[in-house]
């Protein structure tokens, strides 16, 4: 599954992703192969989601999560 | 000390540098420009415990060397550049110590690069209340640095970081972080070997971002680019090797020095705000609440500064009319620098409670919530989630909103918020609105409360902010671009405001908006005047001479002989002609060529339409008179049909026009100078212009 697909208060590891050109930035912030994820809430227009990720708070959009796939 | 040591403060957005800047500099601090961005370049001094003094660089916040737009390109190169002025001697690195994995990313990359480094843990504060315990003596062994702790808020650790700055020797002293060479081995020796790189890294870093550095040349850069290629080096995968290498390194790191004490965790305060802030349902609500709150305020705790700004400025005109020496000089200081002046200045209470606001907004990390919440209707049309504090700052003036587009990082949603970002109402369109609206909607209320002026007026607002979310729209599909658009942004805790940052932000903007818009403003007053006073001299002292006979022959008052001349002399003069030659083209919109005049003078500020109108009108008492005006107007005749020149018809066409077109020279100049340019103003000038023209031709041939 992927990052896009997860339930409000879930968590999720990654496990690895899609778009290598996106993965760079996604690392950069810190959302890394091994690192566990959980979604905190989505936008009250249903797009985009926040994560809680290496200690703190990430916003990204649900076509951006869906690069991200997990191991659950 | 022959040259003073040079210090740049780096780190990640949300860090609380600005702060720590502003501790360790004091209001000693230059804003300046990078070349070729549009960030600002801040500069400041610090006095050190032993006496020198060093200066302080505070670099754009980004969260890695790698930038993802043309403002944080700055950082590096300020950093490689070796032979550039702002070369630091030495770099702090300011990381959030409650967010620290992240934070270091950016640490070991500026350690690899061999520039002396110290490490700044901010925010020390958070971490300890989110249960983290950070042995810093165990960090700075590790790291081969001094690490300070710092708490940038309450000024605390400041003076440590201050003699650690003296202390700081010009020789490198930290470990290396990862193992460079092994990234790209070939690659890296061959553009040591070229270059004058002072580490593996630089030689790497060059390898990835030698097409954006302006210090290299083409040559250099085409070098590069061959040698890449001959080693088919792949930037995004070797960069995506990097970090993962670097993330390995700090999680080994953190590992040894961090403690989570974990009865600490649980649910946050920040995330508790954040379930009633980013509700999905009182979410909106809210946010309409503040918006209501933020434009509520602008427009009522605004009217007196402002209402006190135009009298003194009245006084100032009239003081000096009575000074000064009859003449031209006096005439070109009153009617048109003084009154420059004063169209700039009466703007600014609006501007400084608006940021007001956003800074407060900003500062509480709200604003990043209201992007979040935006973002898929921003995007609908073609903008972003950052879009929303551009159109908002609109509402007040489109010079510092403009300006807040550099938080956009992604270059075509960037473009397309600056081009329909002046369709909000402005408040210089609020005089032009008010006069025409008075003049012909009538003083009766709707269903008993509701006034039909404000509605009229609420109408021009919503008419302005569909224009702009329409043309977007457009735009969207117009604008080509190469580079994806990202959302990817940090959700910063909430926090309580920081006033002496608010307060110098204030200054900041009404500063900018002042030199900015004030110049332009004032130099196009000064033409328009000039246009307007003078024309053919034949005519021009025909009207004299005619009106020394009247003046001799009739009983008339002097004062009304006064205004009559000045209007005829209004009418002959080049702006008087010109208003003449363009009444073929406005016609169809139900303007004469007296409106002409008034379209071409307020070409450098909308406002500048109600003087015009009054002089051309020969108003009696002070020009901005609004009611005197008004009567005018009302009973003003087309001298050919005999019928009144402002028919509901051509007022609504004259306010959709002021609603569309670009009538302002300052955002033509700031939209010139945030672009790089000469082409998006100009697209921007017709586009606004042709939607005017439309809009109010269809406005006047179907309500006439």
């Amino acid at each position: 599954m992927n990052l896009s697909e997860l339930a409000v208060g879930d968590c999720g590891t990654i496990l690895d992703f899609t778009d290598q050109e996106m993965s760079v930035k996604l690392m950069e912030m810190g959302c890394l192969p091994g690192e566990q994820v959980k979604l905190e809430q989505v936008a009250p227009l249903g797009d985009p989601i926040a994560i809680t990720v290496a200690g703190y708070k990430l916003s990204l959009r649900k076509q951006e999560a869906a690069t991200i796939l997990l191991k659950k | 000390m022959s040259e003073q040591l040079k210090v740049a403060l780096i780190g990640n957005p949300n860090t609380g540098k600005s702060t720590l800047f502003n501790d360790l500099t004091g209001l000693n601090q230059k804003v300046g420009n990078f070349p070729g961005v549009t960030v600002d370049k801040k500069t400041g001094n610090a006095k050190l415990p032993n006496g020198h003094s060093v200066e302080i660089i505070d670099l754009p916040g980004i969260y890695s060397l790698y930038a993802k737009s043309r403002d944080e390109q700055i950082a590096f190169e300020v950093l490689y550049d070796r032979k550039g002025k702002l070369r630091p001697d030495l770099v702090i690195v300011v990381a959030d110590a409650s967010n620290l994995k992240r934070n270091l990313l950016l640490y070991t990359q500026v350690a690899d690069l061999n520039i002396p480094v110290i490490l700044v843990l901010n925010m020390i504060d958070v971490a300890e209340s989110n249960g983290l315990k950070i042995d810093i003596n165990k960090l700075s062994n590790k790291l081969g640095i001094r690490v300070v702790a710092v708490n940038a808020r309450q000024n605390k650790g400041v003076d440590e970081l201050k003699q650690a700055i003296a202390d700081a020797t010009r020789v490198a002293t930290q470990l290396r972080t990862i193992k460079v060479e092994e990234l790209a081995p070939e690659l890296i020796g061959e553009i040591s070997e070229k270059f004058a790189v002072s580490s593996p890294y630089e030689a790497l870093q060059l390898a990835h971002q030698h097409e954006n550095l302006s210090s290299l040349s083409s040559e250099q850069s085409d070098l590069i680019e061959s040698l890449e290629q001959k080693h088919s080096f792949h930037s995004s995968s070797n960069q995506a090797k990097e970090t993962v290498a670097r993330y390995n390194f700090i999680n080994d790191l953190l590992f040894d020095c961090v403690k989570q004490d974990e009865s600490a965790a649980g649910e946050t305060f920040s995330n508790r705000i954040d379930k009633v802030l980013t509700h999905r349902f009182f979410g909106l609500i809210i946010f309409v609440l503040i918006l209501f709150l933020v434009f509520q305020s602008i427009f009522t705790f605004a009217e007196y500064p402002m209402s006190f700004i135009e009298t003194l400025f009245l006084d100032i005109e009239q003081g000096l009319a009575k000074i000064l020496p009859d003449g031209v000089f006096t005439n070109l200081l009153i009617n048109g620098v003084v009154a420059g002046l004063s169209g700039v200045l009466v703007f600014l209470p609006q501007i400084v409670i608006l940021f007001f606001f956003i800074s407060v907004l900003e500062d509480t990390g709200y604003m990043a919530r209201v992007t979040f919440m935006m973002d898929k209707l921003m995007r609908k049309v073609g903008l972003n989630g950052k879009s929303v504090v551009p159109l908002i700052s609109g509402v007040a003036c489109a010079v510092p909103a403009i300006m807040a587009t550099r938080t956009i990082e992604s270059w075509k949603d960037r473009v397309i918020t600056i081009l329909v970002t002046p369709l909000m109402s402005c408040s210089a369109r609020l005089p032009v609105y008010t006069l025409l609206i008075s003049l012909v909607v009538p003083e009766t209320k709707v269903l008993g409360f509701l006034s039909l002026q404000g509605l009229a007026l609420l109408s021009m607002y919503l008419i302005g902010f569909f224009a702009a979310i329409g043309a977007a729209w457009v735009m969207k599909r117009i604008v080509r671009s190469r580079e994806r658009g990202y959302f990817i942004m940090e959700l910063p805790i909430y926090r309580m405001p920081r006033w002496s940052h608010i307060g110098l932000q204030m200054y900041e903007k009404a500063k900018t908006f002042v030199t900015e818009a004030g110049k332009v403003i004032i130099a196009v007053s000064v033409i328009l005047w000039v246009l307007s006073t003078y024309g053919p001299s034949d005519s021009m002292k025909a009207i004299d001479t005619k009106y020394e006979t009247l003046a001799k022959t009739t009983s008339n008052n002097a004062k009304l002989l006064e205004q009559e001349k000045s209007a005829e002399k209004l009418e002959a003069s080049y702006a008087g002609i010109l208003g003449r030659t363009i009444e073929p083209v406005i016609k169809p919109l139900g303007y004469d060529w007296k409106i002409g005049i008034a379209l071409i003078t307020s070409f450098a500020a909308r406002e500048v339409f109600v003087g015009t109108m009054a002089t051309i009108y020969s108003v009696e008492g002070e020009g901005d008179d609004l009611v005197s005006v008004r009567q005018k107007l009302a009973s003003a005749k087309n001298p050919e049909t005999g019928l009144p020149v402002f028919t509901v018809a051509t007022a609504f066409s004259l306010m959709l026009f002021y609603a569309f077109a670009m009538q302002c020279v300052s955002t033509i100049a700031i939209v010139y100078r945030e672009t790089k340019s000469i082409k998006w103003p100009l697209i921007q000038l017709t586009y606004m212009t042709v939607l005017a023209y439309v809009a109010s031709l269809i406005a006047f041939q179907l309500l006439k």
